[in-house]
């Protein structure tokens, strides 16, 4: 079955209210276009879940300084002080998790498993008593997977059944991400017939995948960030 | 030399041949531009790169290839490309040899704090914590002061912990220090300071090991 959609019909799916999973550590995996949408189409009161904030004026931070988001669950903002003062002010709750235990709460979730046992922050502040299990003579803390209602995910190439291939540094959270949300969108600039991958090539199977939109080209979000330039 | 530039070219000796390596961000990405570009390395990077090397020729540059701290990195040969649960993984499994990390504070006992400074900084954890608590060797690199002139290195952190007792050693722009059973023992001078001198920099105690001084 065909997975293509327009823009305008794949985000028109997610209600106002929903979790959403979006790809991308910094610029590389961020589904721009998608988030462009999501944008225009003005649904509210979303949670997002992002390894982090991207720029100000780019991405989800777009999201967030449009009134868009009430909570984001991500890693690290520190790129983004315009999101670290709306948290301040208390206009988007922020919930922070270590990256490798983000990843893998949303990995966990993406195997249809519940949660996993760590030691990671586990005397540290983030660790509250109540997330301590005594097991076989040894102490762990739980961690919940996290699931979601929609995941947003670009891929460098895709074919129409939703098989995707990623890219460089933008792999990170995107294969993650795609099993474990309920409803998954991706873009892509280059979409094609299936055949045009070897099958051991693929990175995420079209089985996780709800919806294709195909770009005609990328816009200027994609290109290289002058001031991480080193001269 | 300016605090920086000491502090880098001191810590480039710490990285051995055949390591694999994590630079955290800030100064210690920095300490890739000091290594020999032929040099035997494989440098980590947690969103998903083994084998990133320095900045990428301009006609050469990815925006779909970054670093941890958003730098247009090179490949080496035999690099690899993965997703972020992987990566930590590798970081969990203790794949890492070393790790150079900044500080807000360091202390006595190996103690770090490095992600939040309460009611003033709180920009979120990142992979501090899960590189602070599972590498093999973790190496802090920081001014021996702040801004203000207020020592870095504590007898006790104040400010919430990465992890505790993880740093192996600790080397700033005045000197390289080790965390032992004994206290902090400082190996080397980066500077021409007295004992004296650098124990007023220091709020915990300094153990000076005899002829300690290679500046």
């Amino acid at each position: 079955m065909k997975k293509n959609r327009t823009l305008e019909q794949a985000i028109a799916a997610i209600p106002s209210g929903a979790v959403v999973m979006v790809g991308g550590f910094g610029n590389p995996g961020t589904p721009f276009s998608l988030i462009n949408e999501l944008q225009r189409q003005g649904q509210t009161d979303l949670t997002l879940i992002k390894n982090d904030a991207n720029e100000p004026g780019h991405g989800v931070s777009q999201l967030i300084e449009n009134g868009q988001v009430r909570k984001l669950i991500t890693t690290h903002i520190g790129l983004n002080k315009g999101v670290i003062d709306s948290m301040n002010r208390g206009d988007v709750e922020v919930v922070f998790h270590p990256q490798g235990m983000l990843a893998e709460k949303i990995r966990t979730a993406g195997a249809g498993s519940f949660g996993f046992l760590t030691d990671i922050g586990i005397d540290s502040e983030i660790t509250r008593p109540e997330d301590l299990l005594d097991w076989q003579g040894q102490t762990y803390k739980v961690e919940m997977a996290l699931s979601a209602d929609f995941a947003l995910i670009h891929a460098a190439q895709a074919d129409w059944l939703g098989n995707l291939v990623y890219q460089g540094s933008a792999i990170n959270f995107s294969p993650l991400m795609a099993m474990a949300a309920n409803h998954v969108i991706v873009e892509t600039p280059d979409l094609g017939a299936p055949g045009r991958f070897k099958p051991e090539q693929v990175h995420t199977p079209g089985a996780f995948v709800d919806s294709v939109v195909a770009l005609e080209s990328l816009n200027s979000d994609y290109g290289i960030l002058e001031h991480h330039v080193r001269r | 030399m300016s605090a920086a530039e000491r502090i880098l070219s001191r810590a480039v000796a710490e990285i051995t041949p055949g390591s694999i390596v994590n630079l955290g961000i800030g100064l210690p990405t920095q300490v890739m531009h000091y290594l020999p570009d032929d040099y035997d390395v494989q440098i980590h990077s947690e969103n998903g790169i083994l084998g990133a090397w320095k900045q990428a020729a301009p006609a050469l540059m990815d925006p779909f290839l970054i670093d941890a701290a958003g730098a247009y990195v090179s490949l080496r040969e035999g690099a690899s490309l993965f997703d972020s649960a992987v990566s930590f993984a590798m970081i969990r499994r203790a794949r890492l040899d070393l790790t150079m990390i900044g500080a807000f504070e360091v202390d006595a006992h190996g103690n770090l704090a490095n992600w939040k400074i309460p009611g003033k900084f709180s920009p979120g954890i990142g992979g501090a914590m899960e590189l602070a608590q599972k590498t093999q060797r973790i190496v802090v690199l920081t001014t021996h002061t702040d801004k203000h002139g207020r020592p870095k290195i504590l007898e006790t952190c104040r400010l919430p912990l990465t992890a505790k007792a993880c740093v192996s050693r600790i080397i700033s722009d005045l000197a390289v220090i080790d965390v032992t059973d004994q206290g902090l023992v400082v190996r080397e001078k980066l500077m021409e300071i007295s004992d004296a001198d650098l124990q007023a920099k220091t709020e915990a105690e300094l153990i000076f090991a005899s002829g300690g001084n290679s500046a």
